[in-house]
């Protein structure tokens, strides 16, 4: 009986990472199928999927456009949020609570109805359906979580600093650029990564605001349409390995600094 | 020489309804030490930052070097501030912390180094210029913050609780570096704390302030031997203090109290309530009746050795009776429970205004 429970809890982990990780290995493992179909049995290894991956323009451009677009947005969405938070934790403004709230609140609304919201209004005042327009989108759904996680680390103990800056010469915004920002360097890096790896792989908004020029996510997409195929498998493990890259360099340069 | 370097005139400070600033009169001579003692509320660190000018006052003026500085902000002020928690840049280097007021000012990159390297040099820390702040200990930032607010050459600096950090040894310790810096630079530094030990051992110039107000202003010497008010001797060190009656008044007072009738000097009316203060190392045990003034018998109710002196508390049996602070040297052997006479000169009674 007492040997049971560690076996229990043994089966129950595995029953537990596997229902979480098998899709995932599975994507990966018939993208190198050697046949046409991505189904049992496998017969491979090989990389004649990532061949055509490769020399599918679509795919390719695709794939540029949802890197540019994850690095721009983030940036952009850092940069905002660093000012509304520096603004909001500084300064006394009248109402900042509400201020506070409303920045943040896009959290809480499903990207779904930001993007039909983002249609609509670029509908009605003539902007056409872009990567512009859904960089527009991921700008919106990054700020907040942005916003949050910079404010988050904007500390009392960081006034004083800021308040010698100033004292022995700094401008605003050398405050900012000298000391503020740097100080809070891991926050915005933080900002950045988890932005850039919500921008990667979001759907719906770049669905909806994109037209011609779209993201990968969306290219998978019009790809499943016409039934699986293990190039599907392999363009999704490119995505899979990217979002896993950008995590393991967060978890590097941020996570591992806080521990010193 | 006497021309003041900082003139601040006729101060008075709200934040909402609360004063905590009333008519703030003060003058900073150069290459003076002065030191704001005050418990904490006395309004002392916000006379500071009206200073360093991170707070504009409600009325009055600051003028430094014969300018009105009232409304410049601290970056274009001749004076500059070593912050109690330091508020050091911890991203930056030791150097670069020391070095960033320069920079600042646009001085190149080789020439504020080599005045940051002097700086550092100055306070004992050339060796560690390629530290990070986080690497030094809390007197090696206090150091620090100190060469990095005296690179660029204030007029005045300012100092809010810059020991209030450190342990009492390192206080001790850098409260004579601090002085000895002081001398060397030739800078006028103004110093806010409520350690009165640290007052005395720092100033040239105590200003004691309670409740907005200066209560007393000048060498620590004076301010301690004739204190102005009952504060000012209950806060600068110990006193034995008790009620008395103006009963005569010629070219001294005679003042009627629980220990007897006393000669005092000081100015008083005929007639007037006012308060008596003797420090307790003009207390003594013995004394000469013609000299000193007998302020009765009392009892011994606690001894306590502390190393090069004895504190001795009395109760004297006067009615009311007064309770008496005594230091006496550690030579002279007093009991508990024994009754003593207790003797003081006329002179160093302190006469307060009740």
């Amino acid at each position: 009986m007492k040997n049971l429970a560690p076996s229990l809890a043994w089966a129950y982990a595995l029953i537990l990472y596997g229902f979480i990780f098998l899709p995932v290995i599975m994507l990966v493992l018939f993208s190198f199928q050697g046949t046409m179909f991505p189904v049992p049995p496998f017969n491979g290894p090989s990389l004649r999927w990532y061949e055509t991956v490769l020399a599918d323009s679509r795919l390719t451009s695709a794939l540029v456009n949802s890197l540019v677009l994850a690095v721009a947005t983030s940036l952009f969405a850092v940069f905002l949020g660093f000012l509304a938070a520096y603004g909001l934790a500084r300064y006394r403004l009248p109402g900042s609570n509400f201020l506070r709230g409303l920045i943040t609140a896009p959290l809480m609304v499903s990207y779904l109805i930001i993007g039909m919201g983002l249609n609509i209004m670029f509908n009605g005042m003539g902007v056409p359906k872009s990567l512009a327009a859904a960089g527009i989108g991921h700008v919106v759904i990054n700020l907040p979580l942005c916003f949050a996680i910079i404010y988050s680390q904007m500390g009392e103990h960081q006034v004083n600093i800021e308040r010698a800056a100033r004292d022995l010469g700094a401008k605003d915004w050398q405050v900012l650029t000298h000391i503020t920002a740097p100080m809070l360097w891991p926050a915005l890096f933080a900002g950045f990564f988890l932005s850039m790896t919500f921008s990667w792989d979001e759907f719906v908004i770049s669905f909806l605001l994109t037209r011609f020029d779209t993201t990968l996510p969306v290219e998978i997409w019009s790809l499943l349409r016409s039934g699986l195929s293990p190039k599907t498998n392999a363009i999704g493990s490119i995505v899979f390995g990217v979002s896993i890259v950008m995590v393991l360099v967060l978890e590097l340069v941020v996570l591992r600094r806080r521990r010193i | 020489m006497n021309e003041p370097l900082a003139v601040i005139r006729g101060i008075s400070h709200r934040f909402g309804a609360v004063e905590v600033l009333r008519d703030i009169s003060l003058e900073i001579l150069p290459g003076s030490y002065t030191v704001l003692l005050g418990p904490s509320g006395s309004g002392k660190t916000t006379l500071l930052s009206i200073l360093g000018g991170f707070l504009t006052p409600s009325e009055g003026q600051v003028l430094i070097g014969g300018e009105d500085c009232t409304l410049t902000p601290p970056a274009e002020r001749p004076t500059t501030t070593v912050f109690q928690d330091y508020a050091l840049f911890p991203h930056m280097s030791v150097l670069a912390n020391v070095a960033f007021g320069l920079r600042m000012r646009k001085v190149k990159r080789r020439e504020r180094h080599a005045r940051a390297l002097d700086l550092l040099g100055l306070v004992g820390l050339d060796q560690a210029a390629r530290k990070r702040p986080h690497q030094l200990s809390g007197g090696q930032r206090q150091r620090v913050a100190l060469a990095r607010a005296l690179v660029v050459e204030p007029k005045v600096l300012l100092l809010d609780e810059p020991l209030g950090a450190l342990d009492l040894k390192l206080r001790r310790q850098m409260q004579d570096e601090l002085k000895a810096i002081q001398k060397r630079v030739g800078t006028a530094f103004v110093h806010v704390t409520h350690d009165q030990e640290e007052a005395m051992a720092l100033a040239d110039d105590v200003v004691v302030m309670n409740d907005g107000r200066i209560e007393d202003h000048g060498p620590p010497e004076d301010v301690y031997r004739r204190p102005r008010s009952r504060f000012t001797a209950a806060f600068m060190g110990e006193s034995t203090i008790f009620r008395g009656k103006v009963v005569e008044k010629s070219d001294r007072l005679l003042v009627m109290t629980p220990l007897g009738k006393l000669t005092a000097h000081g100015e008083a009316e005929e007639g007037e309530e006012i308060e008596l203060a003797i420090r307790p190392e003009n207390l003594k045990l013995q004394g000469s009746r013609e000299a000193w003034l007998h302020l009765g018998r009392a009892r011994i109710t606690d001894v306590v050795f502390q190393g090069s002196f004895k504190r001795v508390i009395a109760v004297s049996d006067s009615m009311p009776p007064v309770q008496m602070i005594l230091r006496i040297g550690t030579e002279e052997g007093v009991k508990l429970r024994e009754h003593v006479d207790l003797y003081c000169r006329p002179a160093d009674l302190i006469l307060l205004k009740a």
